[in-house]
């Protein structure tokens, strides 16, 4: 906790020189502190003791964390709307197809080499897309999501339409694979929340927030908009990239559809704006609320796809805030402290 | 050379459907910034509303149209008006999201009653006419009869937006919409007013659409795609810069075809990001 | 005369942050009220409240014989408060003409046409094709002032007409509302340049933190006095 004299503020809100203290940690931090770190032993250790079918299903549940943690780095923290990020899903997927078939390298340092690949793609994606206002960027970017999906299907070398295996597999036993697999998921899903974290309590955090608040007003203050939203758009990218190996390592298997296609976006998007856009914690809820209802609810596919499209309708319209933001209202819990409050000190 | 001049001219011919899609999508941003993720999945809404009208009406797809494009009209004005109103503000995420489960809530329904199987809308053999242009070049009738609704509807938006007094006002609350609200200007009602001809549109483009090709209810995005890129290419604000749009759009997709049949769309992509490359404003941008 | 607007202990807010602290005002048929106050004031905040681009408690609001508190803009305009807001907010994508014919949106009836308002500012109808926002301040001030009155008000509303124009043309404005005012229109003039203020109306309110801090005929009251009321203690 740091705490020092605010009397430029001060003098502003009353004439006597009150002292304020900024408040950065809660109680509540540090009990996800401890929880977290007893998570992350616990997750460490599964590969030991549970079975591979349930290493496989929480290594898809921690894709799908990744991802809703860094599409709301993008589009709940950046404010860019983006409907296209599958893109780079794609790109790290068959990434790691390239480098592990082709180059040799063994598929799971390849996985890390996706994220870095689908980050390279991003820089001039940006410049592409950075180009369209508002609502139409969140189009542009899946367009070209949609121009890599038929580039690769017209690919012959990455499998054409049909897609490919990931042979370099063979010869690495199953418990290693699933195990090491599931570590990497393991350090995929903590580390996106870590990332999002420390980002957000850096100076770039705060320049974030300014331009969330006011793009015009941050600017007059110097901040280079434009750099902050292209850093979110690339690391956002990396992300994605890794997260997308990642699954498609899980996976063994890739095609154009399934790594470009449009479907990731809505499942994605829904999770963070349900869970609650904008915060560290509503990603996390929406995806694990995501996969349990999948789970429950695969045998009613198109019931249950169009209810999702109309919970996303109404949670954005009557519940803005989403899941998160109602907990939050109501307990005032804050189980990231990322936020700066002013606080007057309780003898004063 | 025939061969290539049959490929710009089919590929105009489809840029007429384009360019009817496009419209609406172009005219919903012109007047609310507001960019409709479910805009494809309302041209197959549409076509599949046709679709059950000239089925159990049996109607012929034109008058079908004189049923459908009210409902549509109905619909846009009631989507507006009931929910999109309340996403609109500076910031683009409620919009979209919105839009986004609007999206998959009409695929996923459309899914539901009608299955995944394609169907067409039985045009009564107008789609195997054709005009017999020189010796190697004929158009069809019915992609001549899109591009000319396309034509004409794109003059009627822009004399309504240049010449009436909804038309000042669509662009007034574009400029400014509290400015607009202190003349008068109810803006709740002119965005619904906006998104209703948006759609009505679609109700004619849907039709088309179900007459031209085989659909199902997963279309939808890619026509939105389409349709975005003919926006992006014709130039943002300008009506005549969408049809054009759409015609440049549909051209490359053509010749593309022609070179290597699997790469028509993406000719069609590229197109769009060479746009955005070397000029992001589009072919057409507004000058004022 | 009878009285055409007043308000109620009126009460306004920004989310949480409240502007105006019970604003009692009236206006009487063919009356030019004045409104001053320092920046911040609350001046912008009480014609935001009376022309519903805040909303305010209904009761709050009283014009002819109705409250109209809470109503929308467009609703109220379709009443006869016409604004000409601060900064003129022309439309840049209309022309002068158009920008005009867009105070005739409500389809109000009266003196007002076209062809007045040309009459008035013969320069308007010499620039009526080009694009409103092409023309010089004081011409753009007259288009913002033509489009309020061709929504034949019956309570003009101007907001700090007088900001940023050099003083020959603000002379020149209001010589123009001058004349219209003296046709019978009621008006409720924001001023920054108390002189002025003082010279075109007869009545004056002050407003000081959002409360009213000073009120009276604008012939009677002193520099002193405003400046007390202005800026409080």
């Amino acid at each position: 906790m740091n705490s020092y004299s605010a009397n430029s503020t001060a003098s502003m809100l009353s004439s006597s020189t009150d002292t304020f203290e900024v408040q950065r940690s809660t109680k509540a931090g540090m009990i996800t502190l401890i929880i977290s770190i007893v998570l992350l032993g616990l997750s460490i250790s599964m590969p030991f003791w549970a079975g591979s079918s349930y290493l496989r299903l929480f290594t898809e549940l921690a894709c799908y964390m990744a991802m809703a943690q860094m599409w709301n780095l993008l589009g709940g923290y950046g404010g860019l709307v983006s409907i296209g990020q599958q893109a780079f899903i794609g790109i790290g997927g068959y990434s790691l197809f390239v480098w592990a078939n082709f180059v040799g390298v063994d598929p799971f340092t390849s996985v890390a080499l996706g994220g870095i690949i689908a980050a390279l793609f991003a820089v001039p994606i940006s410049q592409l897309v950075f180009r369209l206002p508002g609502g139409a960027f969140a189009i542009g970017t899946w367009a070209i999501a949609e121009v890599l999906r038929l580039v690769v299907a017209n690919t012959y070398v990455l499998g054409g339409g049909s897609g490919a295996s990931l042979t370099a597999l063979r010869g690495i036993d199953r418990a290693t694979r699933e195990s090491v697999t599931f570590w990497i998921a393991v350090a995929a899903a903590f580390g996106s929340v870590l990332l999002v974290y420390m980002l957000l309590r850096s100076r770039f955090g705060l320049a974030l927030t300014a331009i969330r608040d006011s793009e015009v007003a941050s600017r007059s203050q110097g901040i280079d908009v434009k750099k902050i939203k292209f850093l979110v758009y690339v690391i956002s990218s990396f992300g994605f990239g890794i997260a997308g190996a990642l699954y498609f390592l899980a996976n063994i298997r890739i095609s154009p559809d399934a790594a470009f296609g449009i479907s990731w976006s809505p499942l994605i998007i829904f999770m963070v704006i349900i869970g609650g856009a904008g915060t560290i914690e509503g990603p996390l809820i929406g995806a694990i609320l995501f996969f349990v209802l999948s789970k429950i609810f695969e045998d009613y596919g198109t019931w249950y796809l169009a209810s999702l499209g109309l919970l996303a309708v109404i949670v954005t319209i009557w519940f803005p805030k989403g899941l998160w933001g109602l907990v939050v209202d109501h307990f005032d819990l804050r189980l990231f402290p990322v936020q700066r409050r002013l606080r007057m000190p309780e003898n004063k | 050379m025939t061969y290539w001049i049959d490929a710009v001219l089919q590929g105009v011919l489809v840029g007429g459907l384009y360019a009817l899609f496009a419209l609406g999508l172009s005219l919903m941003f012109g007047v609310m910034r507001l960019v409709n993720v479910a805009h494809g999945d309302m041209v197959i809404l549409m076509a599949f509303i046709g679709y059950i009208t000239t089925q159990t009406l049996g109607l012929d797809p034109f008058s079908a149209m004189v049923v459908v494009v009210p409902i549509a009209f109905v619909i846009g004005y009631a989507l507006q008006r009931g929910v999109l109103n309340k996403t609109i503000s500076k910031d683009p995420l409620r919009s979209l999201v919105v839009t986004f489960g609007i999206s998959i809530f009409i695929q996923n329904l459309l899914l539901e009653y009608f299955s995944a199987d394609s169907r067409a809308i039985y045009s009564g053999g107008i789609e195997a006419q054709s005009i017999q242009l020189t010796d190697g070049l004929a158009a069809g009738l019915l992609p001549v009869i899109i591009l000319a609704t396309a034509v004409i509807l794109t003059f009627l938006l822009q004399w309504l937006f240049g010449a009436t007094r909804i038309g000042r006002a669509f662009r007034a609350t574009s400029d400014d919409h509290d400015a607009a609200a202190l003349m008068g200007v109810n803006n709740a009602h002119v965005y619904a007013i906006a998104t209703a001809i948006a759609i009505g549109i679609l109700g004619v483009a849907g039709i088309y659409h179900g007459m031209r090709t085989t659909f199902t209810p997963t279309d939808g995005p890619v026509q939105l795609i389409y349709a975005f890129e003919a926006v992006i290419i014709g130039g943002m604000g300008s009506f005549w810069g969408t049809l054009a749009g759409g015609m440049l759009l549909g051209i490359a997709q053509s010749i593309g075809a022609r070179w290597d049949p699997g790469w028509g769309v993406l000719v069609g992509h590229v197109m769009f990001v060479a746009v955005l490359m070397f000029k992001p404003n589009g072919f057409f941008p507004k000058t004022r | 005369m009878s009285v055409l607007l007043s308000t109620h202990k009126l009460k306004a807010f920004y989310g949480d942050f409240q502007a105006l602290f019970g604003i009692d005002f009236e206006i009487h048929t063919h009356e030019i009220v004045a409104i001053i106050g320092a920046n911040g004031a609350g001046k912008s905040t009480f014609l935001k409240a009376l022309t519903g681009l805040l909303q305010v408690d209904k009761e709050s609001v009283f014009y002819k014989g109705e409250n109209l508190g809470g109503c929308r803009p467009h609703e109220i305009v379709s009443n006869g408060i016409a604004m000409v807001p601060e900064g003129r907010r022309l439309f840049p994508s209309l022309s002068v003409a158009e920008n005009l014919k867009m105070g005739q949106f409500t389809g109000r009836e009266g003196r007002w046409t076209l062809k007045q308002i040309y009459a008035l500012f013969p320069i308007l109808e010499e620039k009526q094709d080009m694009p409103a926002t092409s023309l010089s301040g004081g011409q753009q001030q007259m288009v913002s002032i033509g489009r309020a009155l061709m929504s034949n008000p019956e309570l003009l509303i101007c907001d700090e007409i007088s900001l940023g124009l050099a003083p020959i043309v603000i002379k020149e404005i209001y010589a123009a509302l001058g004349k219209i005012t003296q046709e019978g229109l009621t008006a409720i003039i924001v001023e920054q340049d108390v002189g002025t203020a003082k010279r075109v109306s007869q009545r004056l309110y002050c407003l000081q933190e959002g409360r009213v801090s000073l009120q009276g005929n604008s012939d009677e009251v002193t520099h002193d006095e405003i400046a007390h009321a202005y800026f409080g203690d």
